[in-house]
């Protein structure tokens, strides 16, 4: 049934934001550190996991699957509720620190290339097969 | 006029998350048409969508005087619970499902390192461009570098955080600037950068992480390559969200104060 795979996704969100909080408490923080990305890893390993071992029906896997294909909508939803009357003022600061990280990103990708174990000729090589 | 009032009243007001997924649907959809017809598909729709969210957000402000865009207005409250982030992190970590372990341990060193130094200089860039516009506190100046990295990552760590709106929107704004330049200048930057195989699409999608720019990017540029960058840029989200809140913050944290 759908509600298995919906309530494993809560499940995971509601423990990686218990873990996340505690991380926060932890460290000394009134803030929840990383909750999100230990769901997410939590969801991974467990999918997996139930994957492999075949416990995991179609339909559960919808209860998963409608959610995170109704991403997008919920960010459009949120960047509709954002403040952004307050943010246009300081609008070239977005402008700026979008277009400099894509610029350097775009640098990195021939050095990375590079620096990651392969030299051009097997780059060359994996490319034909495809 | 009378009748007008009350089925905004019985009917929109009261039904106001309802009202939100008929407004948000319609929205992502005339984006998507925007996007097939006016664009021929070089601009994805969810960024177009995501832009006429931030639009309707300014309107909402300009409108009602309030700090939560379109949302403050009563008969579209129920965007403001659809975006807000008891639903925006479920639907987040849903996208991790389907990402494989196998396949991301393929994807090997040079994936993991274009991830790392995704998010770390992303983080840097925004930090140093928030810290420039005099945004000097930490909180702002990793959700800032946070929206660099992707518009996902900035509000999750914004909010993590307890960033104020204004900081927040910036950061989206950032991210959304991020997303749209990736899928406009890919296919014209990609002869240059060697961004013609599996290997190199894996370490793009590592390094720029907004899926939607990836994903639309590699798209115009060889749609053979899309699910390899799609397939690192899906970690690049978690791992901000995870990294940025904590690691991150606290090292700009220790430079700042």
């Amino acid at each position: 049934m759908a509600i298995y795979g919906t309530a494993l996704l809560s499940i995971c969100l509601l423990i990686g934001l218990a873990v996340g909080r505690l991380l926060g408490w932890a460290v000394g923080l009134d803030k929840n550190i990383g909750g999100v990305g230990i769901a997410m890893l939590l969801l991974i390993l467990l999918c997996d996991r139930l994957q492999k071992s075949g416990r995991i029906e179609p339909p559960t896997e919808r209860g998963i699957a409608f959610w995170s294909s109704i991403y997008i909508p919920i960010v459009v939803a949120m960047a509709a509720s954002q403040n952004v009357m307050a943010a246009v003022s300081g609008g070239w600061i977005a402008i700026v620190a979008g277009t400099l990280s894509v610029i350097a990103c775009f640098a990195l990708v021939p050095i990375i290339s590079r620096i990651g174990g392969t030299n051009p000729e097997d780059v060359e090589a994996e490319n034909t097969p495809s | 006029m009378k009748i007008l009032e009350f089925l905004q009243q019985d009917v929109l007001i009261k039904y106001n998350l309802v009202t939100a997924f008929a407004v948000i649907g319609i929205t992502v959809w005339l984006s998507y048409v925007v996007s097939k017809y006016l664009t021929r598909g070089r601009i994805h729709g969810s960024a177009i969508a995501i832009f006429v969210g931030l639009v309707l957000a300014y309107f909402g402000g300009m409108l009602t005087g309030g700090s939560k865009g379109i949302a403050d207005v009563p008969a579209l409250a129920g965007i403001g619970l659809m975006g807000g982030a008891m639903l925006r992190d479920l639907a987040i970590v849903a996208t991790a499902f389907g990402v494989r372990m196998e396949e991301f341990r393929k994807t090997g060193l040079s994936g993991i390192l274009s991830l790392i130094a995704g998010i770390l200089i992303s983080f840097f860039i925004g930090a140093c461009v928030a810290y420039a516009f005099g945004y000097r506190d930490a909180v702002s100046m990793t959700t800032i570098g946070a929206g660099a990295a992707t518009y996902i990552v900035g509000p999750v760590t914004g909010g993590a955080l307890g960033a104020s709106s204004d900081v927040m929107a910036l950061s989206v704004a950032a991210g959304l600037v991020k997303s749209i330049l990736v899928m406009i200048v890919t296919p014209f930057v990609a002869p240059l950068i060697g961004l013609n195989n599996p290997r190199s699409a894996l370490i793009f999608g590592g390094l720029m992480g907004t899926t939607s720019g990836v994903a639309g990017g590699l798209a115009a540029t060889d749609p053979k390559l899309v699910p390899y960058g799609a397939m690192t840029a899906t970690f690049y989200t978690g791992l901000g969200c995870l990294l940025g809140p904590s690691l991150i913050f606290l090292v700009i944290r220790l430079i700042v104060e």
